[in-house]
């Protein structure tokens, strides 16, 4: 694990003792082969040994030193023994591992080393990039770093128990945030653990890089998703998104997140088959991630600032990818004005995802009119302008407008045409239902969506006429704006 | 024992805070925990006469056995019937 608690601790880093350093261990043939160089070279004057296993490794003698908690190996970011080095100043200035008689000659500046020696051997993997010990060293070295209050769990506890138990879980199990995990998901940021990240409501608490990780950890995040969930969770936080009224809304709602650009593929996100389901960890976890930072962090709770009558799904957390490459259109970050280099992360105030059924159209006319009458009940039938919606296009459909050359806007233009809906159709009372539009929409031809409200993003697998719809709470001023927002790593 | 960090804004004591002190047993339910040591009947016999005297309503409970925690039913059971509880360790 190279890199490892790296960028942390190099404040603490011990110095070096200037000159020639070789590091050792006793359990690895090639520093014992090169044993008789260290003596050589330590008898001419010229060497200091940091040996990380056997104390008396290659010799009991004062120009060894033993390290005994790996603090030397671990700060300087030794990977392999043996490695030779000169220090100048407590730091490494030329550096050679393994065993090479030009290289050691080379850095040394003697000619003639371990003439019995073949020319050149491999050497052996440090102790402090040991698998079974890189957890230990970084809380080791990197712990104090953290500044979360400690939560103890007696032995008789059940880890995962005792968190259900704290109020710290949504009701699906979380991964306990050890410091050692949270160390190792803080690798995947370069932001500094007690960077603010966000103001987070409804308890309106400052949240840290190292509050976001704990909750990462717990959500099932790998290290990598970190900058996604840290970005999220900036744009759930802004005023524009009102992330504060969207929790306390009575309407089934939750911060839905999209994700653009070239980290889909590099955490391995899922933009095919099944990408608004179950089944990809990236998806299923960066989602919830978010939700739990809410929570925890945030205090909002259902039954406290949560107010929602019935909630959704959407609520424990939807994540997803845009299959850009397969698309026939921009990307839905570059129609949002973004750049295709850059990764995204839009968020969306949203119902849970439903079906846009329709296996027969062959035409981009046919399905645009049918896409339309199946947006008409959008929220409701008769509420105009207020809500927007995310169509998910799956590829099949996209393929008729791809043949048909039709892009986004034009897309987006005739189906707006068809959403121009007769005001009196839809006021309170007309067709004897009271639930509508106020009285003077009535001689009114009137657009179902505000404008720029359909977001259109493609997806899903290769087979199967169906899209879907996912249906905003309120949007602009009294609601919430949807907000995209660059990832920064 | 596990020691992992607080997911919260640390708004509220890590500790969960105890029911306050009643200021007096008079009507107040009791429950009896005989943890089924022996003779820890006995002791608790004792108790619940005091207690009986002092205007508190006795229940008593037992646990299958000494050697592990109560049953969460039981425990439930417990918090939700009384208003507070003696745990009778005996030997």
């Amino acid at each position: 694990m190279p890199g490892y608690g790296r960028a942390m601790s190099e404040s603490t880093a011990p110095p070096l003792p200037d000159g020639l350093v070789a590091i050792v261990k006793r359990d690895c043939p090639t520093c014992v082969l090169v044993a008789p160089v260290l003596v050589d070279l330590a008898a001419r004057g010229h060497l200091t040994v940091i040996t990380q296993d056997d104390p008396e490794f290659p010799a009991k003698a004062s120009w060894v030193i033993h390290d005994h908690d790996l603090a030397f190996s671990w700060h300087h970011d030794i990977e392999t023994v043996p490695t030779l080095l000169r220090a100048d100043n407590g730091v490494p200035i030329e550096t050679t591992v393994g065993w090479s008689r030009d290289d050691w000659e080379a850095l040394s500046g003697i000619e003639g080393l371990g003439p019995d020696l073949p020319d050149w051997r491999p050497g052996c993997g440090s102790l402090s990039v040991d698998p079974n010990r890189t957890d230990e060293l970084a809380v080791r070295f990197s712990g104090s770093k953290l500044t979360s209050r400690r939560v103890e769990i007696a032995a008789l506890e059940d880890d995962w128990e005792a968190m259900f138990d704290r109020g710290w879980s949504d009701g699906m199990p979380v991964v306990p945030p050890t410091e050692a995990r949270v160390l190792r998901m803080l690798e995947g940021t370069s932001r500094a653990p007690d960077d603010i990240v966000a103001v987070v409501p409804p308890d309106l608490v400052a949240c840290t890089v190292e509050k976001v990780a704990i909750n990462a950890v717990m959500a099932g995040c790998k290290p990598e998703y970190l900058p996604v969930v840290i970005t999220a969770l900036e744009a759930a936080c802004t005023d524009e998104f009102n992330m504060h009224g969207l929790l306390a809304t009575t309407m089934p709602v939750g911060p839905i997140l999209i994700v653009n650009g070239p980290i889909r593929h590099e955490i391995g996100m899922n933009s095919g088959l099944n990408l608004l389901g179950q089944g990809n960890r990236a998806n299923s976890t960066i989602g919830r991630a978010l939700q739990l930072v809410i929570r925890n962090v945030g205090g909002g709770k259902p039954g406290g600032i949560d107010r929602a009558t019935q909630g959704s799904p959407s609520k424990i957390g939807l994540c997803f990818a845009e299959d850009e490459e397969g698309s026939a259109w921009d990307s839905f970050a570059q129609a949002r004005g973004f750049d295709p280099a850059a990764s995204t992360v839009t968020i969306f105030p949203g119902e849970g995802p439903r079906l846009l059924f329709d296996q027969k159209s062959r035409s981009p006319e046919s399905l645009t009119k049918h896409f339309a009458q199946m947006l008409r009940t959008n929220a409701s039938p008769r509420m105009l302008m207020q809500f927007e919606t995310v169509i998910v296009m799956s590829p099949e459909h996209m393929n008729r407008y791809r043949d048909a050359g039709w892009d986004r806007a034009r897309f987006l233009d005739e189906l707006t045409g068809h959403l121009m809906i007769d005001g009196a159709s839809v006021i309170a009372g007309a067709g004897g239902i009271e639930e509508g539009m106020p009285e003077f929409v009535a001689e009114m031809q009137l657009p179902k969506f505000p404008p720029d409200g359909i977001h259109v993003v493609h997806g899903g697998s290769h087979a199967g006429l169906f899209s879907s719809a996912i249906s905003g709470w309120v949007t602009g001023d009294i609601g919430s704006v949807t907000v995209t927002k660059e990832i920064v790593r | 024992m596990t020691t992992v960090l607080d997911p919260t804004g640390e708004l509220r004591p890590e500790t969960r805070e105890r029911v306050a002190r009643p200021e007096s047993l008079d009507g107040l339910t009791v429950g009896l925990l005989d943890i089924s040591k022996p003779r820890g009947n006995v002791f608790l016999d004792r108790v619940e006469e005091r207690l009986t005297g002092l205007g508190a309503k006795v229940k008593r409970f037992s646990k299958p056995t000494f050697t592990k925690p109560a049953p969460v039913d039981l425990r439930h059971e417990i918090a939700i019937s009384c208003d507070a509880v003696i745990e009778a360790l005996a030997d």
